[in-house]
């Protein structure tokens, strides 16, 4: 993957056919710390012990169009590369939490990339989960709650071209202000 | 800033549209394979491709864009399925963002499949 931006993707909709309801979506980067955290935690279906230790595996999958799986090891490689950690817990009928570490200067760092987009694509594509997203840095930090924006909009969808467009500049304005104003 | 009195703005006028898309059973479907193989192949400009070109030619309460997973071709990612009810289903691969526009025009709006971007024809 050339941005973790996509690996958020990729493992997110591990939560979306877990059956979750509830997706958090946590990106935490301290340039003083040298350090980025991705969080994905779900309220889904969640895995035994033995179903964690094999989604490591990638020759293991649900899935029977195909016989390997690559969205857990990839991002597994991605943050174990730099020097980072990573970390999945989960219970069943509880959910599942899956944490990647990353050591910001190291030369295998993947870049976040845009982490904006995968987020929207998220709620487009599952108008009826809800997903928290909230980003830090060491100057700030926001949240997008799409619980909140359900209570405005009464019933209207989430997928609604214009609220996404609203999402996007949301997400696009508050990025800015957690990066010190710049351009990012 | 974005305010939540915008929302509600929009709120209020996408309520005052009915929303003929969920009602709409001839709705088509644009299906963007968005497994791991898809999304490192490069499904999400293409998929964002889709939604514009989309909301571009106002055809969203006629057309959903929406992700599916891997349909187990997955040297031929990017894919995309484009469901068009009383229509075969056709498989696009190897898809690009700018072969999308094509697909729109053509496909889903003159109702001509675009061979050349299909499956059949690389295979």
């Amino acid at each position: 993957m050339r941005e973790l931006s996509l690996n958020v993707m990729d493992v997110a909709q591990n939560s979306v056919r877990a059956k979750a309801s509830l997706v958090k979506i946590e990106v935490s980067e301290s340039d003083r710390n040298d350090n980025l955290t991705i969080a994905i935690s779900d309220n889904g279906c969640g895995m035994t012990d033995e179903q964690v230790q094999q989604v490591i595996d990638p020759f293991f999958t649900t899935r029977t169009t195909r016989k390997v799986g690559l969205g857990v090891p990839l991002f597994k490689l991605s943050a174990e590369q730099t020097g980072g950690s990573f970390d999945i817990r989960s219970k069943v009928g509880e959910g599942t939490v899956t944490t990647a570490s990353y050591v910001k200067s190291s030369v295998d760092m993947t870049p976040l990339g845009d982490i904006n987009d995968t987020v929207k694509i998220l709620i487009q594509c599952n108008p009826d989960i809800d997903f928290v997203f909230t980003h830090s840095t060491d100057t700030g930090s926001f949240t997008l709650d799409t619980r909140e924006l359900r209570e405005v909009l009464e019933g209207v969808s989430l997928d609604t071209p214009d609220v996404l467009e609203w999402i996007a500049q949301f997400l696009e304005e508050n990025t800015q202000n957690i990066y010190g104003g710049a351009e990012k | 800033m974005k305010s939540l009195a915008e929302l509600q703005a929009i709120r209020d006028r996408a309520k005052a549209q009915i929303d003929l898309r969920k009602e709409n059973p001839n709705a088509a479907r644009v299906l963007v394979g968005m497994a791991t193989c898809g999304i490192a192949a490069g499904a999400r400009p293409v998929l964002n491709a889709f939604t514009e070109e989309i909301a571009k030619r106002g055809l969203t309460q006629d057309v959903t864009v929406t992700q599916t997973g891997c349909i187990g071709i997955c040297q031929y990612e990017p894919v995309v399925e484009v469901e068009v009810p009383g229509e075969e289903k056709v498989t696009y691969v190897k898809v690009a963002p700018e072969m999308v526009a094509r697909i729109v025009n053509d496909h889903l709006v003159n109702h001509n499949v675009v061979t050349e971007y299909t499956i059949g024809a690389i295979k």
